[in-house]
């Protein structure tokens, strides 16, 4: 699924955009979790194809998806990143949205339009 | 085996806005010597969920990161207490002893230990009252 597509899907607002071309790009699977360790044990292959859905709204989100290689963050809820973490974000390369879904919103309207998950990418 | 590169930092007690610069540095420099992606992801992971470990749980340490004239990795985290009462208990998924504040920063899960032994091919870890130390290895291959 095009990152446009998935920002329009869920009527996303852009936080900071570190690259405008990644909104062409496909992204094939999706990962969401509030809990950062969850998304370290289970994001191991293809991260640059997937993306991190999380209603947690820190600079440890950040920091999980500099170590995964992500490149793509949605928060839920409307939340947004206080400023001095925006700048970190835009210092390491990401390209973050917020949409005013909830987390089971957000996740149940882009499976629905095909954009999968992650079973068992990890054990493979 | 001799080490080639070695680097070294430390860590501050319940340093929650630093939490995890010293994994980024680590990924950072492994990087830049041209380890294999795969291999640089285990290690950033195995090193961040560490380093948080140290943050959130010990009272301050160090990370030591060393590169061996075969090319694999090694990665050391000492602290100076108050040690791990049951290591087995620590070991499995899902435990924890986590504070409120280590979980509203998303972590204390009970997922540290399991998910570091997971990614790493080699994991030792020793632990009493004066302290608990981890040592870490990793084969660079192309996985």
């Amino acid at each position: 699924m095009l990152a446009k597509d998935i920002v329009q899907a869920i009527q996303a607002e852009p936080l900071s955009i570190w690259n405008n071309n990644l909104l062409n790009k496909d992204y094939s699977m999706a990962f969401a979790s509030d809990l950062m360790s969850d998304a370290l044990a289970m994001i191991q292959n293809y991260p640059e194809s997937t993306i991190l859905i999380t209603g947690l709204c820190n600079s440890q989100v950040l920091r999980t998806a500099e170590m995964l290689d992500i490149e793509m963050i949605i928060f839920v809820r409307g939340k947004k990143l206080p400023e001095e973490s925006l700048e970190i974000a835009a210092e390491m390369g990401f390209n973050i949205f917020t949409t005013e879904y909830t987390m089971y919103e957000t996740c149940g309207i882009l499976f629905g339009k095909g954009l999968g998950g992650i079973r068992g990418s990890h054990t493979s | 085996m001799a080490v080639i590169l070695h680097e070294e930092f430390k860590v501050e007690r319940n340093d929650y806005s630093n939490a995890g610069k010293i994994s980024s540095r680590v990924k950072d420099f492994l990087k830049q010597i041209g380890v294999n992606p795969k291999t640089l992801r285990r290690i950033a992971v195995a090193c961040y969920e560490a380093e948080i470990n140290l943050v959130i749980h010990s009272d301050g340490g160090m990370v030591y990161m060393d590169v061996m004239d075969d090319g694999s990795i090694q990665l050391t985290f000492e602290d100076v207490g108050p040690g791990i009462p049951d290591l087995e208990k620590a070991l499995t998924p899902g435990f924890s002893t986590a504070s409120n504040e280590a979980r509203n920063l998303g972590f204390g899960a009970g997922m540290g230990l399991p998910n570091i032994k997971r990614v790493s091919d080699g994991f030792d870890i020793t632990s009493s009252p004066e302290g608990t130390t981890l040592k870490l290895s990793f084969t660079d291959r192309n996985e």
